[in-house]
C-alpha cells in the first residue's frame, strides 16, 4: 500500500515552502531536545528518595532569564523574516503571467481560459510558466488550494482574489476548496493537470472553443447595450474603453485610480460609487445583470482594447 | 458541630439549597455537572465523525449531518465546555480559598452568571435538538447570514447568553481578586493560579463582548435580510472574520492561561520547591493576555487582507508564543534539585508539558506566513489547536481537578488508577492527534466527510487514538464517583502543599476559614530538602 | 459579628464593599466599550470605504431631533451627578428629586427618538427592501449603522431608566447617607456611560461632514 508521508513538490513556491519547513521541524526537534532530556534528566535524578544534591541553587534567575527571554525572540523574529520572504513572493506575481479565471459557486470551480476553453472541477496549464489566477465566487467564500503547489487563497464574494504558481512538473494534482461552504464542501474539488507547453496548446486547440473570452465579452457587451454610450460617436458622453486597461485615472472626488479588474468590476457593478473626473454618474449599475463569469468577460473584452503601455508604443 | 463549621456540602441537601446557593463552592460543582454534560455531547459528536472518516467516502453520515456534527462539536467544546471550564469550576472553587476570602465579590451575581449559561446551553441544545446547525463554530458569512438553512439564531443567541456568563464570572474573578485578598496577600505573595486567572478574566471582559456584538449583527442580519456583512449593500465579509476572531483568539488564552496556572501550582506541590523565576511567570500571564489581543489576523492569512496586515500579525503571533517558552522553561528549571513524585496530578501536568510545547512549536509553522498559506485550513490546524486545547488545557483541568478532588470532596481517589487514567489519555491523544499533522501537510481539507484515499491510513490511526482517549476520559469519571462513597478520608492537607486552600479542613466549611487567615510569607515556600528529598525540619514545623 | 447590616456577610467592612461595588462597575462598562466597540470598528471601516455616501445619507438624518436629545441627555448626566453629590454631602431631601428630574430627562429623550424613528420609516431609511432607492448604494449600509447603534443606545437607556426607578425607590424609603449610597453611585457611573457613548453617537451619525 501506498502511505504518503510527504506531499509532491510541484511549483516553485512548494520548494521554497519546503525549505522553511524542514528548517521548523529541525528547529522543533532541537527544542524538544533542549527542553525535554534535561527535563528527563531531572525528572529521574531528582526523584523523591533518590541521592543528590538538593541544595537551593545559588544562581542570578533574572540573568538566565533574560537569555531564554531574548534568545527565542531573536529566533522568532528571523522565522518571521524568512517567512514573509517567501510570502512575498508567494503574493506577488511576476509579469506575464498566463491569465486564467476561476468562479467558485456551490459546489463547483468553474474555469474560463482566455481562449475561450472552459473546465469544470479540472484545470489545465502549461509547464514552467507563470499562471495567475484570478477569482471570484457566485455566493459565499470558497478557497482555492492546490496542496501539491503550496499555495492558497480564499476566494470572496464581492471582490476578486488573485494567486499564482509556475508548476515545475508534468503531473495530475488534486485541488480542493479548504473553506467550509456547506452541504457538499468535501465534494468541492478537482484535479490539476501540468502539460508540457505543446500539450497544453494541443489540448487547447481540440477544446475547439466557439469564442475567446474576450470576444465573449464583445458580445455581451453589444448586447447588454454597453456599446450604446461606450463609442467615440455616441451622443451620450461616456468615458472611451480603449487603452484603459492600467491606466491611472483620475475620479470626481480629486483623487486617482489605477484601472485594474477590481476597478473594472465596481465600475460596472456600482458605477455611482467612484465616477471619473469630467463625467456625470449617468451609467445604471450591472449588479444583478451580470454573474461573475459574465463580468469576467466584459473585462477581458475590455483588456482585449489595449492597455495604456500598449497604446504607448 | 456549629453552623460555621460545618463542611459546605453539609449545608442543606435540597435541591433548593443547591439551586438557590450563592456559595462560591456549590456554585463550582453546579458549573462541573453542567460543563461535563456539555463534554459528553461534544464528545459524542466528535465519536461520530471519528467514526465516519474511517473510510474516504464516509459511509457513516451523510454530508449535511457530518457538517452538523463538527459544528456542534466546535460550539460545546469551545464556549460550553473549555472556555468555562477551569474558570468557573476550579476558579469560583479555588481563588477565594487561595486568597483567604469568605467568598467572590459578588455571591448573587455568580449564581446568575450559571443560569445565563443553562439558559444560553438550553437555546444551543435546542438548536441541535430542533434539526442543528452546520456552519461550524466561526459561523462565517455569507454562509452563516444568507446559505444556511439550519438553527444558527437560537444557537448563536445561546452563545451570546454563555458569553455575558463568562463576562459576569471575570468581571467577579477581578474585583474579588483585587479587593478580597486576605490581609498579607500582596500581589507577590499571590499564587501563580490566580495571576493567571487574573490575566484570564482580563480577557474575558474585553474580548468576549466584541464576539456577543458580533453575533448578534450577523443574528440580525440573518433574520432582517440585510446587514452590515451582507456585500449587496457594500458590506465585508472579511470585517466578520475580524471581530470573530478578536475574540476567538483571545479565547485560545482564556482556554490555556487557566491551564498554566494549574501546571504551576502542581509543578511546585510535587517537586516541593518554590517556582524558578516567580516574576517571569506571573508577568508572561499578563504579557499573553496583553498580546494575545494583537495577533488575531494570523487567522486570515490567506482571507486577502493586504499583505502589511499579514507581516504585522505573524511578527506579533511569533512575539506571543515568547512568553509561553518563559513558562515552559520555569517550570523546567523548578524540577531542577526538587523532590519529584508521580502523583496523578504530576503525571497531567507532565503530560501537559510534552503535549503543550509540541503545541506550542506547531504553532511557529502557523506564524510563519509562507507555510501557513499551505497549511491553513487543514488538518495541520486542526491538530495544532487540539494540543494546545486538548493536550494543553484538559490534560491540566485534568491535572487540576485531581489536585484539588481532595479539597472539594474530601476523598481520595484510587492514585494507581489515576496514574493509569493519566498515561492512557497520554498516549491516546497523541495517537489520535499526530497523524493529523502529517495529514495537514499532505493537505487534507477540514471540515470534509469525504477524502482521498491516499489519506486513510493516518485517518484509521487518528480515529483509534480517538477511542483510546475516550476510554482515557470515562475511566476517571468512574473512579471519581467510586470515591466520593468510598474513597479514603483525605485529610486537610493531603499532598503537603502550601496556599491557604489547604490550611482549612477538607472539604471546607461554609465560610471557607474559622478565622481570616494572615499571610506572612511568599507562595510556595516548602521547606530545605535533605539529599534523599525528604524536608528537613525546621523552626517552623517545631 | 458586624458592625452593619448594610455589609454583605462576603466582606469584612463598608469600604471593602464599597471598593469592590464600585469596581464591578468600573470593569463591566469596561465590556460595555468594547461592546459598543464591534459596532464604532465597523463604523470606522465603512465609513472610510464609502465616505461620499455616508456624508450623502447623513443629510437625511434630522439633526433637530439629534440635538434636543443631546440637551436632554446631558442635561439628565447633570442631575445624575448634582443626586450623587448629594448623597455624599448628606443633602439627603434632594435625592429623590433629583433622580425624578433624570428620570423625566430620561423618559424625554425616548419620547423624542420615538418620535424620530416614526419619521425614519416615513422617510424609507429602515434598510430592506422598502429603503429609499433615490439615495447612493452605500446610505443603506449608513442607515443599517445608525439603526443598529441608536438602538442599542436606546435599549441601555431603558435598562438605566429601570435602574434609576429602583435607586429612586430606595431613596425614597431614605435607605442612603453619607455613609451608605453605593447603589446611587454605581448606576451613576452607569448613567454616565450611556451619555458619554451618545456624545459619540450624535457626531458620528449628525454632524461629521454634514457642512460639506
Amino acid at each position: 500500500m501506498n502511505i504518503p508521508i510527504f506531499p509532491g513538490e510541484a511549483s516553485t513556491t512548494a520548494a521554497a515552502t519546503d525549505r522553511i519547513y524542514f528548517f521548523l521541524l529541525a528547529f522543533s526537534v532541537f527544542v524538544l531536545a533542549i527542553v525535554f532530556l534535561p527535563m528527563i534528566y531531572c525528572l529521574f535524578k531528582y526523584r523523591r528518595g533518590n541521592r543528590a544534591n538538593r541544595s537551593p541553587l545559588q544562581v542570578s534567575t533574572t540573568r538566565i532569564e533574560i537569555t531564554w527571554t531574548v534568545i527565542p525572540t531573536l529566533i522568532a523574529l528571523g522565522m518571521f523574516a524568512w517567512g514573509a520572504e517567501v510570502y512575498f513572493y508567494e503574493e506577488v506575481p511576476p509579469p506575464n503571467t498566463l491569465e486564467i479565471n476561476v468562479i467558485g459557486k456551490q459546489w463547483m470551480w468553474k474555469i474560463q481560459h482566455q481562449e475561450g476553453n472552459r473546465e469544470i472541477n479540472e484545470l489545465h496549464v502549461p509547464l514552467g510558466r507563470a499562471v495567475r489566477l484570478t477569482m471570484a465566487s457566485e455566493d459565499v467564500i470558497h478557497d482555492f488550494f492546490v496542496p501539491a503547489f503550496r499555495i492558497k487563497q480564499d476566494v470572496v464574494p464581492g471582490r476578486f482574489t488573485t494567486e499564482w504558481f509556475e508548476p515545475t512538473r508534468v503531473g495530475t494534482y488534486r485541488f480542493y476548496c479548504s473553506e467550509y461552504c456547506g452541504a457538499n464542501h468535501s465534494e468541492m474539488q478537482g484535479l490539476v493537470y501540468v502539460m508540457t507547453p505543446s500539450d497544453y496548446e494541443a489540448w487547447l486547440a481540440h477544446g475547439k472553443p466557439q469564442d475567446t473570452l474576450a470576444r465573449a465579452g464583445g458580445k455581451l457587451f453589444r448586447e447588454l447595450g454597453c456599446s450604446g454610450c461606450h463609442v467615440n460617436s455616441s451622443a451620450i458622453h461616456a468615458p472611451p474603453l480603449d487603452g484603459l486597461y492600467g491606466k491611472l485615472v483620475p475620479l470626481s472626488d480629486g483623487t486617482f485610480a489605477r484601472v485594474d479588474d477590481q476597478y473594472l468590476r465596481d465600475h460596472i457593478l456600482l458605477p455611482a460609487r467612484q465616477v471619473p473626473a469630467g463625467y456625470q454618474a449617468l451609467m445604471p449599475t450591472f449588479e444583478g445583470r451580470v454573474n461573475e463569469e459574465q463580468l469576467l468577460q466584459l473585462i477581458a473584452y475590455i483588456k482585449s482594447l489595449g492597455t495604456t503601455e500598449e497604446k504607448n508604443k | 458541630m456549629n453552623e460555621t463549621q460545618k463542611n459546605y456540602l453539609g449545608a442543606g441537601d435540597t435541591v433548593r439549597s443547591w439551586l438557590l446557593t450563592t456559595d462560591h463552592k456549590r456554585i463550582g460543582i453546579l458549573y462541573l455537572l453542567s460543563i461535563l454534560l456539555f463534554f459528553f455531547i461534544a464528545a459524542v459528536a466528535a465519536a461520530l465523525m471519528r467514526a465516519d472518516l474511517l473510510t474516504p467516502q464516509g459511509d457513516l453520515l451523510l454530508s449535511d449531518n457530518y457538517n452538523k456534527m463538527f459544528t456542534i462539536h466546535g460550539v460545546l467544546m469551545v464556549w460550553f465546555f473549555l472556555i468555562p471550564s477551569i474558570p468557573t469550576v476550579l476558579g469560583n472553587f479555588v481563588i477565594p480559598l487561595m486568597i483567604g476570602a469568605r467568598d467572590v465579590a459578588f455571591p448573587k451575581l455568580n449564581l446568575f452568571s450559571w443560569y445565563l449559561f443553562i439558559i444560553g446551553g438550553f437555546f444551543a441544545l435546542a438548536a441541535i435538538i430542533r434539526g442543528g446547525v452546520d456552519t461550524g463554530w466561526t459561523f462565517y458569512t455569507p454562509y452563516s447570514t444568507a446559505y444556511s438553512n439550519s438553527h444558527v439564531v437560537e444557537m448563536a443567541f445561546g452563545i451570546f447568553l454563555a458569553g455575558f456568563s463568562s463576562i459576569i464570572t471575570g468581571m467577579n474573578f477581578i474585583v474579588t481578586i483585587q479587593t478580597m485578598r486576605a490581609p498579607g496577600m500582596t500581589w507577590f505573595r499571590l499564587p501563580l493560579f490566580i495571576w493567571s486567572m487574573f490575566a484570564t478574566s482580563i480577557i474575558l471582559v474585553l474580548a468576549t463582548p466584541v464576539l456577543a456584538i458580533t453575533l448578534a449583527l450577523m443574528a440580525v442580519e440573518r433574520l432582517w435580510g440585510i446587514g452590515i456583512f451582507d456585500p449587496r449593500i457594500g458590506g465585508d465579509p472579511v470585517l466578520f472574520q475580524h471581530l470573530f476572531w478578536f475574540y476567538s483568539h483571545p479565547a485560545v488564552y482564556i482556554m490555556i492561561l487557566p491551564g498554566m496556572g494549574v501546571v504551576s501550582e502542581v509543578v511546585t506541590c510535587f517537586s516541593r520547591k518554590k517556582i524558578f523565576g516567580y516574576y517571569f511567570v506571573a508577568f508572561s500571564s499578563v504579557a499573553i493576555a496583553v498580546l494575545g489581543f494583537l495577533v488575531w489576523g494570523h487567522h486570515m492569512f490567506v482571507s486577502s487582507q493586504s499583505l502589511f496586515a499579514g507581516m504585522a500579525f505573524s511578527i506579533l503571533s511569533f512575539l506571543v508564543a515568547v512568553p509561553s517558552a518563559i513558562k515552559v522553561f520555569n517550570w523546567t528549571m523548578t524540577l531542577y534539585r526538587g523532590s519529584i513524585s508521580f502523583e496523578t496530578p504530576m503525571l497531567y501536568v507532565l503530560g501537559f508539558l510534552g503535549l503543550f510545547t509540541i503545541g506550542g512549536l506547531t504553532g511557529l509553522f502557523l506564524a510563519t506566513l509562507a507555510v501557513d498559506v499551505h497549511v491553513h485550513g487543514t488538518y495541520f490546524v486542526v491538530a495544532h489547536f487540539h494540543y494546545i486545547m486538548v493536550g494543553g488545557m484538559v490534560t491540566a483541568f485534568m491535572a487540576g481537578l485531581h489536585y484539588w478532588w481532595p479539597k472539594i470532596t474530601g476523598r481520595m481517589y484510587p492514585e494507581k488508577l489515576g496514574q493509569l487514567a493519566a498515561l492512557i489519555m497520554f498516549i491516546g491523544f497523541n495517537l489520535t492527534f499526530f497523524p493529523q499533522f502529517i495529514l495537514g501537510y499532505l493537505g487534507m481539507p477540514r471540515r470534509v466527510h469525504e477524502y482521498a484515499p491516499e489519506f486513510q491510513v493516518y485517518n484509521v490511526l487518528s480515529t483509534a487514538g480517538a477511542s483510546i482517549l475516550g476510554v482515557a476520559y470515562l475511566l476517571p469519571l468512574i473512579y471519581l464517583l467510586w470515591s466520593l462513597r468510598y474513597g479514603a478520608r483525605a485529610g486537610d492537607n493531603p499532598w503537603r502543599a502550601t496556599g491557604l486552600e489547604w490550611s482549612t479542613p477538607s472539604p471546607p466549611p461554609k465560610h471557607n476559614f474559622p478565622e481570616v487567615p494572615v499571610v506572612t510569607h511568599d507562595p510556595y515556600n516548602y521547606p530545605p530538602l535533605d539529599e534523599t528529598g525528604e524536608a528537613v525540619a525546621t523552626k517552623r514545623d517545631l | 459579628m458586624k458592625e452593619n447590616s448594610m455589609v454583605a456577610e462576603q466582606f469584612e467592612d463598608m469600604p471593602q464593599q464599597v471598593e469592590a461595588a464600585t469596581m464591578g462597575m468600573w470593569v463591566f462598562l469596561a465590556t460595555e466599550v468594547l461592546f459598543f466597540g464591534g459596532l464604532f470598528m465597523a463604523y470606522i471601516v465603512y465609513r472610510h470605504f464609502y465616505a461620499a455616501d455616508f456624508i450623502a445619507a447623513m443629510k437625511h438624518t434630522d439633526i433637530r431631533y439629534g440635538t434636543i436629545n443631546s440637551v436632554l441627555l446631558l442635561t439628565s448626566g447633570l442631575t445624575m451627578a448634582l443626586a450623587v453629590q448629594a448623597a455624599a454631602e448628606n443633602r439627603i431631601r434632594v435625592i429623590t428629586p433629583l433622580l425624578l428630574a433624570t428620570i423625566v430627562f430620561g423618559l424625554g429623550f425616548l419620547v423624542v427618538k420615538t418620535l424620530e424613528y416614526k419619521e425614519d420609516l416615513h422617510d424609507r431609511v429602515l434598510p430592506g427592501a422598502n429603503f429609499d432607492p433615490s439615495l447612493p448604494p452605500h446610505a443603506q449600509m449608513f442607515f443599517w449603522l445608525y439603526w443598529a447603534m441608536t438602538g442599542l443606545h436606546t435599549i441601555h437607556m431603558i435598562v438605566g431608566i429601570g435602574l434609576l426607578l429602583f435607586v429612586t425607590m430606595l431613596s425614597w424609603r431614605r435607605k442612603f447617607s453619607a455613609q451608605y449610597y453605593t447603589p446611587l453611585e454605581v448606576i451613576g457611573l452607569y448613567w454616565a456611560f450611556v451619555d458619554i457613548v451618545w456624545i459619540y453617537l450624535y457626531p458620528l451619525l449628525y454632524l461629521i461632514g454634514r457642512h460639506s
